[in-house]
């Protein structure tokens, strides 16, 4: 009996046909002879597209699902082909991956880090995933990450902003297409002092975890260094769903400016509430009080409604690009499903054609050779720009996108406007920036 | 000084809440002995029936302006609601505006409906099961409902503002004498927690100076004692399920201009709600009001940055660690009867 | 038999068989099949089945036989993970260490929690365990992150400073739990025709422990402490008056379930190194309680069918997606194949929890005792008709006698 890591159905479909006919139930199959996780043999590939689909970020999984459907129709040939045709690599044919079929799974991660990995793992050990992707969190992020590390697959990750997952919980199988905290606070904080002035007195309040410590030490650190002062910063418990009493004592403070490091519901609800407050009516120090949101998504803005009208942020992405890539991809998608589509969309969009496109360069879907194609991969024409894969933590580097909410609407979908591209070189830092510190990414792992 | 006022006011805000939802749960605890954790999907169901009408409201239809031009570049659809139509700008917009305070009208008899329904078709055939059994089944109803509303609203909260004359917020500390922009609270909240106001107070009322009250107060007492003076508890008991679901519902409806309503806010709420109840009392209505303000209130004052300096994630915990610290000076919460749910 | 009596032997047997044979249980559908999407029987839901298997059993050891509804209980194996993934990190990556550290640190925290709690009865009770068990929660996942992970949850590092083992892998990877050089995500295969089975290390070992969980749990309720805990639950007012005080006895059945619900925390590490805060919200509580209740409470395989019940439902009907609906019904005509597909579409997938609420009701409406019971009347259902048949026979050949 020979021993093997995870199964691979793919493997287990040529034994079976081997041991077909055969009456006598003692076919082990020896997997050691497969030199890697999940190699596909049949004539298809299969992906693991696993999203949020119960829980508050059930909307934005949804999004995520959308764009993976039509990732895959594009990979197979189908459709307008969208950002492949303007895709700087040429490698993909329209014909699947290396000439296999793609197909897919889909699981619900719950936005749960413990059952974003059973879905992953039943992925992988059940359906052959060759590379698991999405997600809506960085918790989940980080730890599915470290599960494929584990198992020896590739982790391509959807919406994960948080400092750490290319920082001090990066993998080697592991890779982020998505911008992150840091980022977020280079590109805003010139911004806000052409807007705001570099005389001003900010007032954090911070969601309590992981997440919210990277960006408020983010925008803490890049605000300070031109020259804010930060009065205040407050932590805020996930759970919490009224922050009255977190927003009430901020104009007693002395601040003249809230920074609402939250997402997702806790943003939505933590920026109505100032609004309600009525703060940004309020003359404080002589100057306007404002609000800024570092991280915005579209389906945050719907939430929070006329609340986001003014209010500055950060993004990955927004439809309303004008690039060639951005273009192809809105065209393709809105045609396809009624709307424009969310950055975390667009992530997930780009993170599965940069996998079949490094599958394609490599020659092989080995995870090793994969990763080998992606580390230091430059490539234009998926909506960012000219995008970096630093080899170093896999993190790509890239334009980011200050925004701000849209004073007039014209749908329920064109909610922020694009105030800057924030040039990559000014969001670019050094691998070993204290913000990263800690953790490496360790050797790519085969699993087999 | 100014602070701590502050938080008070935060305080009666956020207890208001609770109270109105633990007032629900603990007249269904008391009148038909029922642990209805289905009680937070009735909150949300009332905030959904405002988001419901706001919608209803501004059903439309589209004209095309082929002047602009959508995503695509195909011309721009104009969404036009029916009501401008039908009641001329002014008038339209302003019924629009308004839809969540004539949303109470929409939800009263809504919420008495599926509580009467809830409570004849379900609930019912569990007054005698153990109280697990009723645990399984509401928390099973709860989800149900959960889901229908997320497979028709979506999963993102939606906003529904409140009308606009109540934006903005109120210089409190102005009357007091205080500086201004010190002591600011927001006009809706200030409606919130007077509405809350009047329904605790009509409740009360209801059930202290009317027959009907009466013979409710004599039958969570002695159920058995009443219904051999032949009197039908059971058709009260109904009305009071009724009751108790539009008061959550009412909740529901008012708090969606607070925080935009989603399909789980419910759940959110239903721990808090029991704990509340508990801290209460098992079985009494006055000590479910008073321990959700007493709870809102040290919430509030827990999430002061001064607080939490001094004991880092005190605001995490605080709700619990009042609980725990009452129940175990008061063994039955704030007010609660002897017997009530001990075994 | 082992100290059981033959009917409680015959039950702990099927379990044992029915535990090691699960593979091929699980997998009843070849792997290519359009069915291929129902088999359960991989590796890491397996090992799901048999780790919440234990925390239900261990629940039903506290509730099933004192009737104390603790809703706190996943804090204790959200800290038996922590503790166990603490235990790799700094000990060695042998699982047996971790297990019984998550076993001691889960028994202490709940001998703490328990005698404070204990004080109350009834949902006073229920509360105290919950308001615990969200404080542990809502701690570990802010304040003390640098013992939990917080939101990312604790996870094995490359630089772990392992006392007895290698930090990294000969291939420069974090080395995974093992059992003496048996790796616990080794597994084997057998192919037989389409079918296809997997043997996982890891399962068979939870499997195992499950079994001795089991084994310990008829024990505990078939003992005269056992007994005890039963008066407990029936009348405890009767019990003080004959002069014997309980809480010792009660405190006693919540550490030994606070310490299964330990070990289930200590095996979902060893199985998976990663412990996350969000084990111990009081969602997770709810689960072992839904479970318990789902399967019967009070009985001794209850709470293990609840879990496996749950846990299927999770991590199979959630992985359908409108894509597999239309493959299935692809032979029926367009119109009828989208008709179909738009029905079931709610109930699969996303919509998993709807799924789930209904046959939380209809269970709870249509077989009052939970799962077992439902086997009760399908077993008693066949006995009837044998007995029935039997009679008939009986009268058959009275009648030929008589003529």
């Amino acid at each position: 009996m020979s021993k093997s890591h995870l199964t691979r159905r793919g493997l287990l479909k040529t034994s079976a046909i081997a041991g077909a006919g055969v009456a006598m139930p003692t076919i082990f199959t020896a997997s050691s002879a497969s030199a890697f996780t999940n190699e596909p043999t049949g004539g298809t590939v299969t992906l693991g597209f696993n999203v949020p689909q119960t829980g508050p970020y059930a909307d934005e999984g949804a999004d995520e699902l959308r764009a993976y459907e039509l990732a895959v129709e594009h990979l197979n040939g189908g459709g307008d082909g969208g950002m492949m045709n303007t895709f700087s690599s040429d490698a993909l044919q329209g014909n699947g991956i290396l000439g296999k079929k793609v197909e897919y799974v889909t699981g619900d991660t719950q936005t749960k880090s413990d059952a974003a990995r059973a879905s992953a793992k039943s992925m992988i050990e059940k359906d052959g995933a060759i590379m698991i992707t999405g997600g809506s969190s960085s918790g989940v992020a980080v730890a599915v990450q470290a599960l494929c590390q584990e198992a020896g697959v590739i982790f391509m990750s959807g919406l994960t902003h948080s400092n750490d997952t290319t920082g001090k919980d990066k993998r080697a199988n592991g890779f982020r297409h998505f911008f992150n905290s840091y980022m977020s606070g280079a590109a805003l904080a010139p911004v806000l002092e052409a807007n705001y002035g570099s005389d001003r007195k900010a007032y954090h309040l911070t969601a309590d975890y992981n997440w919210g410590y990277t960006t408020e030490e983010a925008i803490v650190s890049s605000t300070e260094a031109m020259g804010w002062e930060t009065v205040n910063t407050v932590k805020t418990p996930l759970t919490q769903t009224d922050f009255s009493s977190y927003i009430a004592p901020v104009l007693q403070s002395g601040a003249d400016v809230l920074v609402l490091n939250h997402y997702g519901g806790n943003m939505v609800n933590s920026l109505t509430n100032a609004v309600q407050f009525g703060l940004r009516d309020k003359m404080v120090n002589g100057k306007q009080f404002e609000i800024v949101v570092p991280l915005y998504s579209r389906l945050m803005a719907r939430g929070a409604g006329e609340n986001v009208k003014g209010i500055f942020g950060s993004t990955n992405w927004h439809w309303s690009l004008q690039d060639e890539g951005s273009k192809a991809f809105v065209k393709s998608f809105g045609e396809k499903y009624g709307f424009p589509p969310s950055q975390a969309a667009h992530t997930c969009y780009v993170q599965t054609l940069l996998y079949a496109d490094a599958v394609e360069r490599a020659g092989s879907f080995q995870p090793c050779a994969v990763v080998e194609a992606l580390e230091d991969f430059e490539f234009d024409g998926l909506g960012n720009g000219p995008t970096l894969y630093r080899a170093e933590d896999h993190q790509c580097f890239k334009d980011v996108l200050v925004v701000k909410g849209k004073e007039n609407p014209q749908s329920e979908f064109d909610l922020l406007e694009i105030v800057e591209k924030t040039p990559v070189d000014q969001v670019t830092y050094a691998p070993d920036h204290p913000q990263f510190a800690g953790g490496s990414l360790g050797t790519c792992n085969n699993g087999g | 000084m100014d602070a701590i006022i502050l938080q008070i006011l935060n305080g009666l805000d956020k207890g208001s809440a609770y109270a109105l939802i633990a007032l629900g749960l603990t007249l269904i605890f008391g009148t038909l002995g029922v642990v209805n954790f289905a009680h937070g999907a009735l909150f949300m169901i009332g905030a959904f029936c405002a988001v419901t009408l706001s919608k209803l409201l501004n059903a439309s239809y589209t004209t095309i302006d082929e002047s602009r031009t959508d995503f695509l570049g195909n011309p721009l659809k104009v969404e036009q609601p029916y009501v401008i139509d039908w009641f001329g700008p002014e008038v339209g917009a302003a019924i629009i505006d308004w839809s969540v305070p004539l949303a109470i009208l929409f939800a009263i008899p809504v919420m008495i409906l599926i509580g009467v329904i809830m409570e004849r078709g379900l609930i019912k055939h569990f007054y005698n099961r153990p109280h697990a059994d009723q645990i399984l089944v509401t928390f099973g109803l709860a989800i149900v409902l959960q889901e229908i509303i997320k497979f028709y609203f979506g999963a993102n909260p939606i906003p529904t503002p409140a009308p606009d004359a109540f934006t903005g917020s109120f210089d409190f500390g102005q009357v007091i004498g205080f500086d201004a922009n010190q002591i600011i609270y927001p006009y809706w909240r200030l409606v919130y927690f007077a509405f809350a106001a009047v329904i605790i107070g009509a409740v009360f009322a209801f059930l202290q100076f009317t027959t009907f009250g009466m013979v409710v107060r004599a039958g969570m007492a002695d159920r058995e004692t009443v219904q051999l003076l032949g009197i039908n508890i059971d058709r009260r008991f109904t009305i009071m399920f009724g009751l108790a679901a539009a008061v959550a519902g009412l909740a529901g409806v008012m708090y969606v201009p607070i925080n935009p309503p989603n399909y789980h806010m419910g759940m959110d709420f239903l721990v808090l709600s029991f704990v509340v109840v508990v801290v209460g009392g098992m079985g009494s209505l006055p000590g479910a009001v008073a321990a959700g303000f007493l709870l809102g209130i040290l919430e509030s004052f827990a999430s002061m940055g001064a607080v939490i300096d001094l004991l880092p994630g005190i605001n995490q915990i605080i709700i619990y660690l009042v609980a725990i610290i009452i129940l175990l000076t008061r063994p039955r919460g704030l007010m609660g009867r002897k017997g009530v749910m001990e075994e | 038999m082992l100290g059981l009596n033959s009917k409680d032997f015959r039950l702990l047997l099927l379990v044992a068989a029915l535990a090691l044979l699960a593979p091929f249980i699980l997998n009843p559908f070849p792997a290519d099949s359009a069915m291929a999407q129902f088999n359960a029987g991989y590796p890491d839901l397996m090992q799901r089945f048999v780790i919440f298997g234990v925390f239900a059993i261990g629940f039903n050891i506290l509730f099933g036989l004192t009737g104390y509804l603790s809703f706190g209980h996943a804090a204790f194996l959200g800290v038996g993970s922590y503790s166990a993934v603490w235990m790799f990190k700094l000990l060695s990556m042998n699982v047996i260490p971790a297990i019984l550290l998550a076993v001691i640190t889960a028994g202490l925290f709940a001998l703490l929690i328990g005698y404070i709690s204990l004080r109350r009865s009834g949902i006073y009770f229920a509360i105290l365990t919950l308001a615990f068990a969200q404080m542990s929660y809502a701690l570990a996942y802010s304040v003390l992150t640098p013992v939990t992970g917080g939101e990312t949850g604790l996870q094995l590092a490359l630089d772990d400073p392992r006392v007895l083992g290698a930090a990294q892998s000969a291939q420069g990877n974090i080395p995974v739990p093992g059992l003496f050089g048996l790796e616990m995500r080794d597994a084997a295969q057998l192919n037989l025709g389409d079918w296809v089975f997997t043997f996982s290390a890891g399962y068979y070992f939870s499997a195992v422990v499950m079994l001795i969980a089991f084994y310990l749990s008829i024990r505990i309720f078939r003992s005269p402490f056992g007994m005890m805990l039963r008066a407990v639950k029936s009348n405890q007012q009767r019990l003080n008056y004959t002069g014997l005080n309980a809480r010792p006895y009660t405190l006693a059945a919540f550490v030994i379930s606070g310490m299964y619900a330990g070990l289930a925390g200590g095996l979902m590490a060893a199985m998976d190194p990663l412990a996350g805060a969000e084990r111990m919200f009081w969602t997770a509580s709810g689960e072992v309680v839904l479970m318990a209740i789902l399967g019967g409470v009070g009985t001794l395989i209850g709470p293990v069918l609840g879990a496996g019940l749950i846990k299927y439902m999770e991590n199979i009907i959630s992985k359908i997606n409108a894509d597999i609906l239309h493959s299935w019904f692809a032979f029926l005509p367009d119109g009828l194949e989208d008709f179909i597909v738009s029905i079931m579409y709610p109930f699969i997938g996303k919509g998993w929890h709807l799924t789930l609420g209904i046959i939380f009701m209809a269970v709870v409406i249509f077989l009052p005792g939970g799962l077992v019971e439902g086997g009760q009347r399908i077993a008693r259902l066949f006995r009837r008709r044998k007995s029935g048949e039997a009679a008939k026979d009986d009268d058959a050949k009275q009648s030929t006698v008589a003529e």
